[in-house]
């Protein structure tokens, strides 16, 4: 499962235009960066606030598509697409998928940087 | 290389996405940094000069389509060439952000062959754009510089209202005539410089050099509130110039220079004349005429400055003037009612 969470094709190239090294401080901006991603898109549809809640998606697919991570990238980006739903459940279900997701992706982005 | 050394500015909210692009940059040669919204990037190319600008388009604060129009409003910013860096999808948004200027589009994630074919020959039409501009700075004034770059060129005029003035220097065919010539040439240069100085500085445009005779138009192509009190002061400037270069001719045992000076005042049509290879700003109509007479005029009247009565309307009340009545110019279907304007006072 892990394995599939990230397309090793895409990470291989990143690492060879941007550098292996270099690939290791942007995963490790990732894992800064993805929680308050996740978090933010949480507040959104707290507040529901729609505009708030596509660009949180939206910054979340554009860094998944970064890393290779098809999976998550490919859930953010319909939640990025529909936008806001009009049940709350539903949204609440999306997202917590999106953690798994989240979760499986960056264990794998962990393996493959850290060796 | 063109592009070598090249300052680029990434504006991306997505830490990822700024650092990733701002690496793709370096490795290509360029220097980066980055700005992670739209008001940071303006308030930095505020600061400092960029080559080339990579924006995002969704970021909160200021959007990359707000930090677009707010480029197009600014003259010094408005030629800064951006490329849209986005994963927003959908064509709607690239055909927005071209109409408003960006020079390129390229979808995220940002491929890096691309980006560098991208940022080569948007760098490339900078750099030759840069040597236009330039090109356009030697040969024109900055003024028909700048209205040209905001309207671009056409041949064709519009009615304004303005002054222009027309100046030369008396008896200068004799002097020619008694001075080697490369003495001539320097005398001309450093009574240009001086003339130049005194014209721009009160806003005016030379927009014609023959020898030594020069003409210069206040309130076009740029509109000027005063243009009239501004020739005025202007020309007493250059007067005053022309007397102390006299005073450094007299050390040397050179003769002193006299300048006559005509300003009219009113409606001209101005714009760019010629043919579409070789044209030149400028005005023409009958208060055009009118300033080249009163210009001439000055040798018969004995006064170095000579305005007509619409100039004397647009001056503040305390100029002194002496009233010459009404004059026949040549070239005038009716008499113009000339004014001296006494060369010793500040306006």
């Amino acid at each position: 499962m892990m394995q599939d969470a990230i397309d090793l094709a895409v990470f291989r190239q990143l690492q060879d235009t941007a550098g292996a090294d270099f690939v290791v401080e942007l995963v490790d901006t990732f894992f800064e960066e993805a929680p308050g991603m996740l978090a933010e898109l949480r507040e959104a549809r707290a507040a529901a606030d729609g505009e708030r809640f596509r660009r949180a998606a939206h910054s979340l697919k554009s860094n998944s598509m970064t890393f290779g991570a098809t999976t998550l990238g490919k859930m953010a980006r319909e939640l990025e697409l529909k936008g806001m739903d009009a049940d709350r459940e539903r949204d609440a279900t999306a997202i917590a998928a999106l953690d798994v997701a989240y979760a499986d992706a960056a264990a794998a982005l962990r393996e493959l940087t850290r060796g | 290389m063109a592009e070598a050394g090249a300052r680029l500015l990434v504006v991306d909210d997505n830490k990822v996405n700024r650092l990733l692009l701002i690496r793709a940059l370096e490795l290509q040669g360029h220097r980066a940094v980055g700005a992670e919204n739209g008001r940071v990037a303006l308030e930095m190319l505020e600061r400092e000069p960029f080559d080339l600008m990579l924006l995002d388009i969704t970021m909160p604060e200021m959007d990359g389509f707000q930090v677009l129009e707010r480029l197009l409003g600014n003259p010094r910013l408005r030629d800064l060439p951006v490329i849209v860096t986005s994963a927003v999808e959908g064509l709607a948004s690239v055909v927005r952000c071209i109409e408003l200027g960006a020079e390129d589009y390229l979808h995220k994630p940002v491929n890096p062959v691309l980006l560098k074919a991208r940022v080569g020959s948007s760098l490339e039409k900078k750099r030759l754009r840069d040597a236009q501009k330039e090109l356009v700075r030697r040969f024109a004034t900055p003024e028909v510089a700048q209205d040209l770059q905001q309207s671009g060129f056409a041949l064709g005029g519009k009615h304004v209202r303005a002054s222009v003035m027309f100046a030369d220097i008396r008896g200068f065919t004799a002097m020619c005539e008694s001075q080697p010539p490369d003495e001539t040439i320097e005398l001309l240069n450093t009574y240009y410089t001086l003339m130049f100085d005194a014209i721009s500085g009160h806003r005016g445009v030379v927009n014609q050099m023959i020898g030594d005779g020069l003409m210069a138009v206040f309130g076009a192509p740029l509109p000027l509130p005063d243009a009239a009190a501004s020739a005025v002061r202007a020309a007493l400037d250059m007067t005053e110039m022309v007397e102390l270069l006299s005073v450094e001719r007299a050390a040397e045992r050179k003769p002193p220079i006299r300048v006559g000076i005509g300003i009219a005042t009113g409606d001209m049509v101005a714009g760019y004349t010629g043919t579409q290879q070789r044209a030149t700003y400028t005005c023409v109509g009958n208060t055009v005429n009118v300033a080249a007479r009163l210009e001439a005029h000055t040798k018969e009247a004995q006064r170095a400055i000579l305005i007509d009565g619409q100039t004397l309307a647009a001056l503040p009340p305390d100029v002194q003037v002496e009233v010459l009545g009404a004059v026949t110019l040549k070239g005038v279907s009716a008499p113009v009612d000339v004014f001296a304007v006494d060369c010793g006072q500040k306006l």
